[in-house]
């Protein structure tokens, strides 16, 4: 059964539409990321899910119930803020408590909640301090200890690691994971970082304008973008877009770039895009599904094409080469030694497998 | 080595000012409580007597056996009750402008408005009013007129102080299962507790000094310590041992009010300047 429910849901603020008919369900158990730019509305969506916002229109059911009308507190919910929201004037322990101390929880009950609460996290050492004299990273296990000792239906998170520097986000990315394989709770977290949301999800929803993008899960979004939105924001260095017109070569199909460059698509590519030939499309290319040929091997789908290469960015384990084709800076994900130097002309493999194809109208995937 | 004694002198300069200035406005405290002490013949001596002879209470007595202190007592119930009802309606106001946006973006303009009304313009109006109702000369009336005024003070402070704190601080005690009325007692009073201690000194310091309304307002009954001391003064010359005495047990609440509170009171008014 779903453990969320949320159906025509519509959200103004004054003359602004922020959210627009969005139609959500989340399974129980499951570990759901909003993702999207700021201004898409995935913090107003949550934050109307945890009943900090009223709704303009539309339904939202927690555990089969409308909670419309239904204050925070009655609706079962626990909810980490992005600035920890921890009060300055009680010690960690009572700050945990909190929650508990709201709902009559008995003391002893309390005491072994926080403590296993506290121990889960590595943070029963610190019970006794305040806020102020925590460590960024120590606050937000904290506010995740506060949530945690809830045991709510739904956890919802928004943006908790967007204060942390990077390594320390990287770490606590994993933690929360952990806690959410350990405690097999409902988990809603809103992000704007897509690597936040590759890493942690179950099931992405990217949101754009106040509607959903494309939702699933999150190699599904990776593989077979709906949207060249989608294909552009999921991936870091992002997708390649390349206008090009699709043309007849041999028995296939081809993209043509501007400046004259050919590469064949495979045939099993070729479906369901043969309405488009002799018309522009944009050619959608991974960095990391651009390497250099090697002599021999000659693998299907693969494309060589020689370019130069006027930009390198190594980054120890891979090298970011850009080069122009089509008229664009196209990036390639090359292997650390692939390029020294730019100006250097190499032989670069397409796999014309990965790609995708985009009408430039709809900004739709074909 | 130029710019170290160029440095030095400054921070002689600065410290001679500073000490000027001390004793500028503790002079007038210190003379003050000396004629409190001082014998008739002491007060009118001339040259001053800096330091009484001996450190007598007479002064002080006679006010206590005529019942004219009974007069600070009447300041302390009507400054006292009317900043306790000002701070609590004034605070929820507060919350309900800072938070709901209660009466739009400028009812809080509005309302600071009210305290700009020079308190002369409307003695004699509201003089009137309670002639009418049968308040002149009772606590209520006093404390109904002092809460009036101060309300606008309280609430527009109050709201500043309000606005300053985190709203996840408010969000996160909602979702943890507090009530409104739960949250502002756990979160909101705790947050600005700063503020609330200054706001209401000043509160209180404003009924407590006040005197063209107690003057006008009261006879006999409620009379308040600042209209007891103009009793002194006569037409020929003034009972400078009363008028002092009676001064100095109005200024005592102050200073222990005061010296009590510092921590909050420097803080709670720091805290308004960051905002600006």
């Amino acid at each position: 059964m779903a453990d969320l429910k949320i159906s025509k849901l519509d959200k103004f603020y004054g003359s602004v539409h922020a959210v627009r008919g969005v139609d959500l369900e989340i399974p129980a158990g499951e570990f759901t990321v909003l993702v999207g730019q700021s201004g898409c509305g995935k913090s107003t969506l949550l934050r109307t899910i945890a009943g900090l916002e009223d709704i303009s229109s539309g339904t939202i059911e927690i555990a089969g119930e409308v909670v419309n009308d239904l204050a925070p507190k009655d609706r079962d919910i626990a909810m980490v803020f992005q600035n920890y929201a921890l009060y300055p004037y009680m010690k960690v322990y009572d700050n945990i408590a909190f929650g508990l101390r709201a709902r009559k929880t008995p003391r002893d009950e309390i005491e072994e909640k926080v403590q296993r609460a506290a121990k889960m996290l590595a943070i029963d050492h610190l019970l006794d301090r305040y806020p102020r004299q925590l460590s960024g990273g120590q606050l937000q296990r904290v506010a995740i200890g506060r949530a945690v000792v809830r045991n709510a239906r739904l956890y919802l998170f928004d943006e908790p690691l967007s204060n942390l520097d990077a390594q320390l986000r990287d770490e606590m990315r994993g933690e929360i994971k952990r806690l959410h394989q350990e405690l097999g709770k409902t988990m809603i977290y809103v992000t704007h970082d897509q690597i936040e949301a590759m890493t942690m999800a179950d099931r992405i929803v990217l949101l754009r304008d106040g509607r959903i993008e494309q939702a699933g899960a999150p190699l599904d979004l990776y593989e077979r973008p709906a949207t060249r939105y989608v294909a552009g924001f999921l991936g870091s260095p992002s997708m390649n877009f390349i206008p090009a017109i699709l043309t007849s070569m041999d028995n296939g199909l081809a993209v043509r770039f501007s400046d004259g460059n050919l590469l064949a698509l495979p045939a099993d590519r070729t479906e369901g895009v043969t309405a488009y030939r002799d018309k522009g499309i944009t050619l959608g290319v991974r960095p990391e599904h651009i390497s250099r040929a090697s002599d021999n091997a000659v693998r299907p789908g693969v494309v060589n094409l020689e370019v130069t290469i006027d930009l390198v960015q190594p980054t120890g384990s891979r090298t970011y080469a850009t080069f122009l084709l089509g008229g664009v800076e196209t990036v390639a994900e090359l292997k650390s030694h692939d390029v020294s130097a730019p100006g250097q002309s190499v032989n670069l493999a397409f796999d014309m497998n990965r790609i995708v194809l985009i009408d430039p109208d709809s900004e739709k995937v074909m | 080595m130029k710019l170290a004694r160029r440095r030095s002198l400054r921070q002689g300069l600065r410290f001679i000012a500073a000490c000027l200035l001390t004793v500028m406005f503790l002079f007038p405290i210190y003379w003050l409580f000396m004629i409190s002490f001082k014998t008739a013949d002491e007060i009118f001596a001339y040259p001053p007597v800096w330091w009484p002879e001996s450190i007598q209470f007479g002064n002080y007595l006679v006010l206590f056996k005529d019942g004219d202190a009974a007069t600070v007592g009447n300041s302390l119930i009507v400054a006292g009750v009317s900043t306790i009802i000002a701070m609590v309606l004034g605070t929820i106001c507060a919350y309900s402008l800072a938070r709901y946006k209660t009466g739009g973006e400028h009812l809080a303009n509005w309302i600071i408005s009210q305290r700009m009304v020079p308190p002369i313009a409307v003695v004699f109006p509201i003089f009137l009013l309670y002639v009418w109702f049968g308040w002149v000369d009772t606590y209520f009336g006093l404390i109904l007129l002092y809460t009036a005024f101060n309300l606008p003070y309280v609430i527009w402070m109050m709201r500043g102080y309000i606005l300053d704190i985190p709203i996840a601080l408010e969000q996160a005690a909602l979702v943890d299962g507090y009530t409104r009325w739960q949250v502002l007692w756990k979160v909101v009073f705790p947050m600005c507790r700063a503020g609330l201690f200054a706001t209401a000194i000043f509160t209180f310091v404003f009924a407590w000094n006040d005197f063209i309304f107690a003057l006008v307002l009261t006879r006999t009954e409620v009379a308040t310590y600042t209209v007891q001391v103009t009793h002194y003064f006569g037409g020929q010359s003034g009972f400078w041992a009363k008028i002092s005495a009676m001064s100095v047990l109005g200024t005592l609440p102050i200073f222990i009010v005061v010296a009590f509170m510092q921590k909050y009171l420097v803080r709670g008014i720091s805290l308004g300047a960051v905002k600006g």
